[in-house]
């Protein structure tokens, strides 16, 4: 388990790092490595070229603007779950960030690595669906941004080019009142989600989301869900029904071929649950 | 700015400057192990999950089978042939040797890296560190005696609580 | 009593820190690949990615050519070594036995099997070589499920038709007849999946021929140094003088070190001879996953005949035990099974048919446990069915069947191997104690409570009785150094069962000797010529036997030789606290340093001090140069049994299960275990404990699965998950000891007890815990989809 031979390139800065994926057809950019490293001792991946965007501090960082965090490419999800801004201004998101990996993965992995890989069991790509997140790609094109919605497109498989490089993510901050639940069911801890389901929910304004991973090809919001948490907000004794409608709008989007897919969808309905009833607490504690 | 398949390093390992031309793709762990001889860091996956290959990089645990040398150029790096001061176990060693928290060794030194770490920050506790040797596969001990030797570590060694053992006393 | 065995040290029973804890904590290990000799050279291997497939052309052009590559070899590049490895254990139930080649040839037989070896400069380039091997298959169907092995008229090996490698049957009583006329009969279709022993260091070896001295250096990381030596030497036709085996630290085994041999066990030595140059190859977790011995894979049609008190009246199983591609252990996996069914229980009228299948996967060698866990699970099932039946608990059943105290020795009546015989046991006494830690009536009234608030708590146990100490025998070598420190080289190497600090236990208590002045060593072919290997929870037993034994030789050599000194009869000599003293005169003695010293009269300077006092001393080395003795102290032990000694133990446990999502929490976990005399409680308590939790994965998320063109479905940690330090439950732990009257020490084997019955207490305890959806579980490990299966099934809507 050894990597096939690479070229490898250390650029100084975003800029430079750009012009490297530019020159090369094939290249991978190498950030916490905690994804492309394993593929890569198993020779599943052999990039000729490696692009290791470490020294890019100007992309390691979470600072608030217009209402969102910004959140440069190359923080390690470590900082996401440590950081006072997160916890304070999105609470989910660090909660969520806990749950990946173990501590020893999070001080090396990334929060662009994770989004980039785009693993339909990862917390962070499926905080981002939840949140409406943007994703600013940088080519030496251009730069474009791109919701979350449409930036993961299946399986391991996101938008970004092989020329982009990812270098923040855009999250806007839900209201000060909103209320949120986190939820997840690995067979251990700190493994990837079987399934999980995250839900932000804005009394005031009306607003709610709720987004499941593990059983679809990508996370995906669960519309009919949102639907009963906007109309009839938040009530114990609505739980079961956000849940059963979660549960339904994962069945229709996923084709559960095997035992082990149906229940991995009929955990979502279990962490609908409680993750919907961890908000109604918080909506108790609120008062 | 050009690409290379070797790369020159240079980092402190255990407190001495290192220098080495290394190829890319050879893996920190092998690096350490095999170049400069520090055999203690072990290697039982190479994928991240066992966690046996863990040292301790500019004050962080990380797996060192999931970084290459060429990137701990200007790093500071601690294994496990630094724990111990002039022969003299650390206490979170000592620990493990008084509560039978290793038996082949193998899973061992990973997991004094991870929790000398962890031992490091504010506050370290017990639930802090149980999750952090959550991030470690031995195969051998059951655990038992390693939480007790988390134990002994936080609150001293007479604090220990044995009774799970009836009969061994 | 004679002084001469009255021993006040009393080492034995102690929970000695261990001995071998410092160096290993320090990072001062020395495992296979830490070992690396100048001009060392690296294996890697291309391994066969068909699982069944004719191999119409092997290809080695590019990889001969690569950077680096010093050797390519496949199984006709290597003439004779190339023939069908040992078998170990022939039996004459054994119809058509199957060993691999070391290389094979023109037919593979699972995804993993070795085709061609590379060697380059290190272990990249290898790796990088390997690619480029270009290897044509003509895929066949594969024998996967143990169902359609027995059916199909697909083969794995072509000459065997019906893939069937050997039919092992046992009988006890006439159970036919009981059937035929029992009250009540439950029948049970029950299977167990694969799994493996997966230890944290990978295999590995490193061997190195010295041209000049005509010897080879062999390091392995293997479970039986001495053994692979003797293997060796007839397989490289090599004397025993020219071959070394060493197995330094080893970084666990657990059944999957201890094969005989592996092919690569054989290329590395035949590469390092051919090239001059040392090899080494360093098992990668992938290659580990494909190539690496694996068991448990079982299945039974079991029955059980009972009568209305729930007595057991007769049991009947019909199994299939998956062998994978070859049968390298003959039959000690379904033996073992067949052996252990009946456990802890009487029962007179028994009959086991275990067909032996070849399947396209990995070989079958003893796991931990080695087909006791199956014996157990299959029992205690049945023992389940009959308390439902009977609407008992299961304890209840479990108590009117036990063996009796005063049964033993008891026969059981089996014969496969040797007639099965329990040594002694007080399986009431386990039993009485693992109910009060289990409270199980309190636990019924939470059980009760916990359900009014939708929880599903569960209770189950499982009672197992464990065979230890297959023979024949291990021996060991004792000498008094010039030192004064006595020092023991036994034959058995250790995997982290601390040897080195309970061998020393007892060898100090033999010798009167401070722990301190005691060093055992194990492991090293070139310092006990036979000896076997740690293995079937054998070592405390025989190698312990055998350091005592060589301990008590050595002691009496001492004593002759003192007694002349010290003018006195050797039967008035107390040897305590490394001195050797005069009974009633303790001032007239002699330190074993002083002995030492004494007896050497060439009188190298002595290395240690002695605290013997000078005058005394020097009057004694007047005498000493009057006697004839020879200058050094050597003696050695041997140790066999002519039958196994039986441990056994109860296990319960009580499991929360979330019946949405199919999670099981085990709350808390009850172990008491009688292994006899226990020599280090804390080394005990580690074994039996690791065992456990190795359990507990293997019940709840331990398994390694294959697709139906037999493609592993689990390569990585990622896929294979073994339990971290978040699930471990509660745990109690409390002994029984009955010693065995088969050994001087009175010690049992205590190093698979605790993964032997998991699976039954799991399973008894999630399906209790379930018991309001109706449902048996008849299949382990229990995954969390398997449980909501059952649940949706059994049509009761979770509420
Ligand atoms: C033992 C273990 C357990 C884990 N458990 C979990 C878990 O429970 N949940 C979870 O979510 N993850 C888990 N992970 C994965 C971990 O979170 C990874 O860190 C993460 O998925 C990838 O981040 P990285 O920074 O390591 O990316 P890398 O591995 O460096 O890269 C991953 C991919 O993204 C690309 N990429 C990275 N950064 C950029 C960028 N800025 N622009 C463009 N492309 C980029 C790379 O080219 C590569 O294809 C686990 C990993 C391990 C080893
Ligand atoms: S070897 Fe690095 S985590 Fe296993
Ligand atoms: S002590 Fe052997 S793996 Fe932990």
């Amino acid at each position: 388990m050894k990597p096939a031979q690479f070229d490898y390139v250390r650029p100084q800065s975003a800029a430079e790092a750009v012009r490297a994926l530019a020159e090369s057809d094939d290249c991978k950019v190498l950030a916490g490595g905690q994804s492309l490293v394993p593929l890569m001792n198993f020779r599943l991946a052999q990039p000729p070229l490696l692009v290791d965007i470490n020294r890019l501090t100007e992309l390691a960082g979470i600072t608030e603007v217009d209402g969102a965090l910004r959140i440069g490419a190359m923080t390690r999800t470590r900082r996401l779950e440590t950081s006072a801004l997160v916890t304070e201004r999105i609470p989910v998101l660090a909660a969520a960030a806990h749950w990946v990996g173990h501590v020893q993965i999070r001080n090396r992995g990334t929060v662009g690595g994770s989004i980039a890989h785009g693993d339909p069991s990862a917390e962070l790509p499926a905080m981002c669906v939840l949140l409406d997140a943007e994703m600013i790609l940088v080519s030496s094109g251009g730069t474009r941004a791109v919701s979350a919605g449409d930036f993961f497109e299946g399986f391991l498989t996101t938008v970004v080019e092989p020329d982009e490089l990812l270098t923040e993510v855009h999250i806007p901050i839900p209201a000060a009142g909103a209320v949120w639940g986190f939820s997840e069911y690995a067979q251990r801890a700190g493994d990837f989600a079987l399934a999980g389901v995250g839900c932000v929910v804005d009394r005031h304004a009306g607003t709610a989301g709720l987004v499941a991973f593990g059983p679809s090809e990508r996370p995906m919001r669960c519309p009919s869900a949102e639907e009963i948490l906007r109309v009839d907000g938040l009530s114990l004794d609505r739980v079961s029904d956000v849940a059963d409608a979660a549960t339904a709008d994962v069945v229709a989007a996923t084709e559960a071929v095997d035992a082990e897919a149906v229940h991995r969808v009929a955990t979502v309905r279990a962490m609908a649950r409680k993750a919907v009833e961890q908000a109604v607490r918080m909506t108790g504690e609120q008062r | 700015m050009s690409s290379e398949t070797a790369v020159s390093v240079r980092c402190t390992v255990n407190g001495e400057v290192v220098q080495r031309i290394v190829e890319a793709r050879m893996l920190l762990s092998d690096f350490l192990r095999h170049e400069l001889g520090l055999t203690g860091t072990h290697v039982g996956c190479e994928h991240g999950v066992c966690g046996a290959c863990t040292v301790i990089v500019d004050g962080s645990s990380i797996r060192a089978c999931l970084m290459f040398a060429a990137q701990v150029d200007d790093a500071e790096i601690e294994t496990i042939e630094s724990l111990a001061k002039d022969g003299a176990l650390s206490p979170l060693q000592q620990a493990f040797h008084d509560q039978h928290g290793l038996q082949c060794g193998f899973c061992t030194p990973g997991i004094l890296m991870s929790m000398t770490a962890c031992l490091r920050e504010p506050a370290p506790d017990r639930e802090k560190l149980l999750e952090t040797l959550g991030g470690h596969i031995c195969r051998c001990t059951g655990y038992v005696g390693i939480k007790r030797a988390v134990d002994q570590v936080l609150d001293g060694a007479d604090s220990v609580d044995r009774s799970t053992v009836e009969g061994a006393s | 009593m004679s002084p001469k065995d009255q021993i006040e040290t009393g080492w034995v029973g102690r929970a000695t820190p261990r001995k071998e804890d410092d160096r290993l904590l320090k990072g001062g290990g020395r495992y296979v690949d830490d070992i690396e000799p100048a001009r060392t050279l690296h294996a890697a291997f291309v391994r066969s990615m068909a699982a069944n497939a004719r191999i119409t052309a092997i290809d080695v052009e590019a990889a001969s050519r690569a950077s680096g590559v010093r050797l390519v070899l496949t199984g006709t590049d290597i003439g004779d070594l190339n023939a069908p490895l040992p078998l170990l254990g022939g039996h004459p139930s054994l119809i058509a036995a199957k060993t691999q080649l070391p290389l094979a040839v023109d037919r593979v037989h699972y995804v993993g099997e070795a085709v061609v070896m590379v060697i380059a400069d290190d272990r990249y380039l290898a790796e990088d070589a390997a690619a480029l091997v270009r290897i044509d298959y003509d895929s066949l169907e594969a024998v996967v499920d143990l169902e359609q092995a027995a059916t199909s008229a697909t083969r794995v090996h072509d000459d065997v038709a019906d893939n069937v490698a050997g039919v092992v049957r046992d009988r006890v009583g006439d159970p036919d007849a009981v059937f035929e006329l029992a009250e009540h009969v439950e029948r049970l279709h029950l299977s167990l999946e694969r799994t493996g022993g997966m230890p944290m260091e990978t295999r590995g070896v490193l061997a190195d021929w010295d041209p000049r001295e005509q010897v080879l250096h062999v390091w392995d990381s293997t479970q039986a140094p001495v053994a692979i030596k003797h293997g060796l030497c007839r397989l490289l036709k090599l004397s025993s003088e020219q071959v070394e085996v060493v197995a330094p630290d080893v970084g666990g085994g657990f059944g999957a070190k201890i094969m005989l041999f592996y092919p690569e066990e054989v290329l590395v030595p035949h590469a390092a001879m051919r090239l001059g140059r040392p090899v080494k190859w360093i098992e990668d977790r992938w290659e580990h996953f494909v190539s690496a011995n694996q068991e448990r894979g079982q299945t039974h049609e079991a029955e059980i005949a009972f009568d209305d008190d729930g007595k057991i009246l007769a049991v009947r199983t019909t199994f299939v035990h998956d062998t994978g591609a070859y049968i390298p252990y003959g039959i000690a996996v379904p033996a073992n099974t067949i052996t252990h069914m009946l456990g802890q229980y009487r029962v007179e009228h028994y009959s086991a048919v275990a067909t032996i299948l070849y399947t396209n996967k990995p070989p079958v060698s003893p796991y931990r446990g080695a087909g006791r866990p199956h014996a157990v699970f299959v029992m205690e099932r049945l023992i389940c069915a009959v308390a439902q039946r009977l609407g008992l608990e299961p304890h209840e059943v479990r108590w009117r069947n036990l063996i009796p105290a005063d049964a033993f020795p008891y026969d059981v009546g089996l014969t496969i191997d040797a007639p099965v015989r329990y040594d002694s046991g007080n399986y009431q006494e386990g039993m009485r104690k693992a109910l009060i830690h289990l409270d199980p009536d309190g636990f019924r009234a939470e059980q009760a409570s916990k359900r009014a608030e939708g929880k599903y708590l569960g209770m189950g146990m499982g009672c197992y009785i464990e065979s230890s100490g297959p023979g024949p025998y291990e021996g060991c070598a004792a000498r008094l150094t010039d030192a004064g420190t006595v020092v023991f080289d036994v034959a058995t190497a250790s995997q982290g069962q601390g040897h080195s600090t309970s061998f020393a236990q007892i060898a100090a208590d033999a010798m009167g000797a401070d722990i301190a002045d005691v060093v055992v060593r194990g492991g090293d072919s070139g310092r006990v010529e036979f000896g076997i290997g740690t293995f079937g929870s054998r070592s405390l037993l025989l190698a312990g036997n055998a350091v005592a034994t060589a301990a008590k030789a050595l002691r009496d050599q001492l004593a002759a030789y003192v007694s002349e000194l010290l003018e006195c009869n050797p039967d008035d000599l107390v040897f305590a606290d490394s001195r050797v003293s005069v009974a009633g005169t303790p001032s007239v003695s002699v330190s074993l340093a002083g002995i030492a010293a004494l007896a050497n009269a060439y009188g190298y300077p002595v290395v240690k001090p002695h605290d013997d006092d000078p005058q005394q001393f020097a009057a004694l080395q007047v005498r000493a140069g009057a006697i004839s003795a020879p200058p050094v102290f050597h003696a050695d032990g041997y140790f066999g049994v002519g039958q196994q000694v039986f441990g056994s133990g109860v296990h319960a446990a009580i499991v929360e299960v979330d019946p949405a999502i199919g999670s099981v929490e085990v709350l808390k976990y009850v172990l008491v275990h009688d292994c006899g005399v226990v020599v280090n409680p804390v080394i005990v308590e580690g074994q039996v404990l690791g065992g456990l939790i190795q359990g507990l994965g293997g019940a709840l998320l331990e398994r390694l699965p294959f697709d139906e063109q037999g493609q592993p479905q689990a390569t990585s940690f990622m896929d294979f998950r073994m339990m971290t330090v978040e699930s471990v439950p509660e745990i109690v732990l409390d002994h029984v000891e009955t010693r065995s009257p088969l050994n001087p020490l009175g010690v049992k084997g205590t190093g698979e007890a605790g993964v032997i019955p998991v699976s039954a207490v799991i399973a008894e305890a999630v399906e209790d815990a379930l018991s309001p959806f109706d449902i048996t579980i008849t299949h382990m490990p229990l995954m969390p989809h398997e449980i909501t299966q059952l649940i949706a099934r059994s049509r009761v809507a979770v509420t």
